[in-house]
């Protein structure tokens, strides 16, 4: 139980129409302060509508929301004072210099010119782009203007970040530089709203997740319980030899239940939730003189997560980031799903 | 499906966890900027995107250097008998429309600007909410006067002498420039209605090219046809352009100056807070 003065998020019954889209239909959240809570979702399921009418930059259509204790409506002001928003598009000039993006943030927030050029230098030096500081941002890789933008919203440290889908279109090595400041941003004390399309990155990083689809929140709970509700991902395995597979398959039944063979005449699968359960399994062939060639152990994907709780698979809307679906009646929805905190995988 | 991984991947070495945290670590919060100061600071960045782009000054720089001398040349014994009294005529003229010709590109770049993420972050922060479209008109009325100078100056080259001197000049200029600056939020607000900065640029030209060619700017109206005539004397922008003349030669009618000024208010009144509405919905 939260008290109000806990809450850094407290919203209830957004709802955001265009034209004849409710591409916000109802969605309720209270994220804690100090914590990072990820709201996941498919494109086109109302994460980014979400978001922007939290950081006041959309106007709700109904419901109502209160941010760091102020109305988004009402203390538009007093709540852009405190947070700050790390779009989807990189949100920032790309005709001027890294430099210059950091130091003109700086003064409009009420920095004096030596002190926003010498926060400038600081950020760009702790993001790994003081080198780049001088050319204009047009001509930085998607990793460096992911870390410029993010630089951008701590110029003034905000007491909570909206992120939205900070990694899209990252490589690994760069998206995992996100991940680091993100945790080093948690670790100093601000709250983080994190969107995102992978399961990996709300798991990852948030402490409680949201799962959106079709305008409304269909789940929440820990990545944990999340994960546990969906059945786990699934165990792999690749012998060395396909003729020992008729005897694996027998000995995985056996530890996991129902085990696929798949059409690699040398590998086999089976759902398993429990990381400790799916390696058990492993050593008992090993044990058995079957040779391994390899295994892995996969998380269930955002696909299975939403087949699991929406009975349909994750849409693709066609094309840009709000939703073309027609909404479904709301007598028709489910309420949200509030997970069973008790059956958390390890 | 993703293979689990062990432990988080190592930092890299360019992001230094530990400074990025002493970079977070602090939380002062300084206290906001004044409204002109954040507006000052919008007109800072347009100065940064020309010294960035030098080529951005070439349609205040070039264009208006060819319309002086297309004009005079072209047109000036044709229209005045000589190319030298064409020249007293024309130039305050091309002045009144090379400058509002580049108030168009106010609204191009404010539609440009809409369309990169940039405007997000700008509407995010907690600053006055016209602040961006102020300070990037300030910035626009430094481009103008750019435009305004270039002018006088091939003028003064190829000859013209305004009577009132450099301080008429200076006055016509600025009086041009203010009425631009007015002019220039007709056009913020076709930007943010538009969607492409090109319908901006044609819609834009499509409606500034027939209000400045049917005025005072190349001709005397006592030859054209009394209907036409009757439009040309109550356009505003010929009215801008016989003051501008008047100021340049030192017998401007104190009337006209204040009715230049009063449609500058005007529009700034009606079409600066509809551009703010809609930059604060778009």
């Amino acid at each position: 139980m939260s008290t109000q003065s806990d809450l850094a998020i407290d919203a209830s019954g957004l709802v955001k129409t265009y034209g004849d889209v409710r591409a916000v239909d109802g969605v309720d959240l209270s994220v804690r302060r100090g914590c990072v809570y990820g709201v996941l979702g498919p494109n086109g399921a109302g994460k980014t509508t979400t978001i922007r009418m939290l950081a006041t930059l959309t106007r709700p259509d109904a419901g109502s929301a209160r941010v760091l204790g102020h109305d988004i409506v009402r203390e538009g002001d007093a709540v852009r004072r405190l947070v700050s928003l790390t779009g989807q598009l990189a949100s920032v000039d790309e005709d001027l210099t890294g430099r210059e993006n950091l130091v003109l943030i700086g003064k409009l927030l009420g920095v004096r010119r030596a002190a926003a050029k010498e926060r400038a230098a600081e950020l760009l030096d702790a993001f790994g782009i003081s080198e780049a500081g001088g050319r204009l941002v047009k001509g930085y890789s998607g990793g460096m203007r992911r870390r410029l933008d993010i630089a951008a919203s701590i110029v003034v440290t905000p007491e909570l970040m909206f992120l939205d889908e900070p990694t899209t279109g990252l490589d690994p090595r760069s998206r995992n530089q996100v991940w680091e400041i993100v945790r080093a941003l948690v670790a100093e004390g601000t709250t983080i709203l994190l969107c995102t399309q992978y399961l990996e990155e709300a798991d990852q990083l948030a402490d409680g997740i949201a799962v959106i689809d079709r305008g409304t929140v269909i789940a929440e709970g820990t990545p944990a319980q999340l994960k546990a509700s969906v059945g786990g991902g699934a165990l792999t395995v690749r012998l060395l030899d396909p003729r020992q597979r008729p005897e694996a398959h027998l000995l995985l039944t056996r530890a996991l239940g129902a085990v696929t063979l798949e059409p690699d005449p040398a590998a086999l699968s089976a759902s398993c939730a429990d990381a400790g359960l799916g390696s058990a399994a492993v050593s008992g062939l090993t044990d058995a003189g079957i040779r391994v060639a390899g295994f892995s152990l996969g998380q269930p994907s955002l696909d299975e997560v939403f087949l699991a709780l929406t009975g349909h698979p994750a849409e693709q809307a066609p094309a840009g980031d709000e939703p073309v679906r027609p909404p479904d009646p709301p007598e028709q929805r489910p309420a949200p799903r509030t997970l069973e905190p008790t059956e958390a995988s390890s | 499906m993703t293979t689990t991984s062990a432990a988080p991947a190592p930092l890299s070495p360019e992001t230094d966890a530990a400074a990025v945290r002493r970079a977070i670590s602090s939380r002062s919060r300084p206290a906001p900027a004044s409204r002109l100061s954040t507006a000052l600071t919008f007109g800072w960045r347009g100065m940064l995107k020309v010294k960035h782009v030098p080529e951005q000054l070439l349609d205040v720089t070039v264009t208006p250097v060819m319309f002086v001398l297309m004009f005079t040349y072209l047109f000036g014994g044709a229209v005045a008998g000589s190319t030298a009294a064409y020249l007293d005529y024309i130039l305050p003229g091309v002045l009144v429309m090379s400058v509002l010709f580049t108030t168009v590109y106010s609204g191009v770049a404010l539609n440009t600007d809409r369309t990169k993420g940039v405007v997000d972050r700008f509407r995010s922060l907690p600053i006055w909410r016209s602040a961006p479209l102020v300070g990037s008109l300030l910035g626009d009325a430094v481009r103008y006067l750019i435009a305004g100078v270039v002018i006088i100056t091939v003028g003064v080259l190829l000859g013209y002498r305004p009577d009132a001197g450099i301080t008429g000049a200076a006055a016509a200029l600025g009086l041009v420039v203010v009425f631009a600056f007015g002019l220039s939020w007709v056009f913020t607000t076709l930007g943010l209605l538009l969607r492409s900065p090109n319908a901006v640029m044609n819609a834009g030209f499509m409606g500034i090219f027939p209000l400045t060619f049917l005025s005072n700017v190349f001709v005397d109206p006592d030859t054209l046809p009394s209907l036409l005539r009757a439009f040309v004397d109550v356009n505003p922008i010929s009215i801008l352009a016989t003051a501008s003349r008047g100021l340049m030669e030192g017998n401007a009618e104190p009337g006209q100056i204040t009715v230049v000024l009063g449609v500058a208010v005007l529009l700034t009144a009606v079409f600066a807070p509809l551009t703010t509405r809609l930059y604060s919905r778009s």
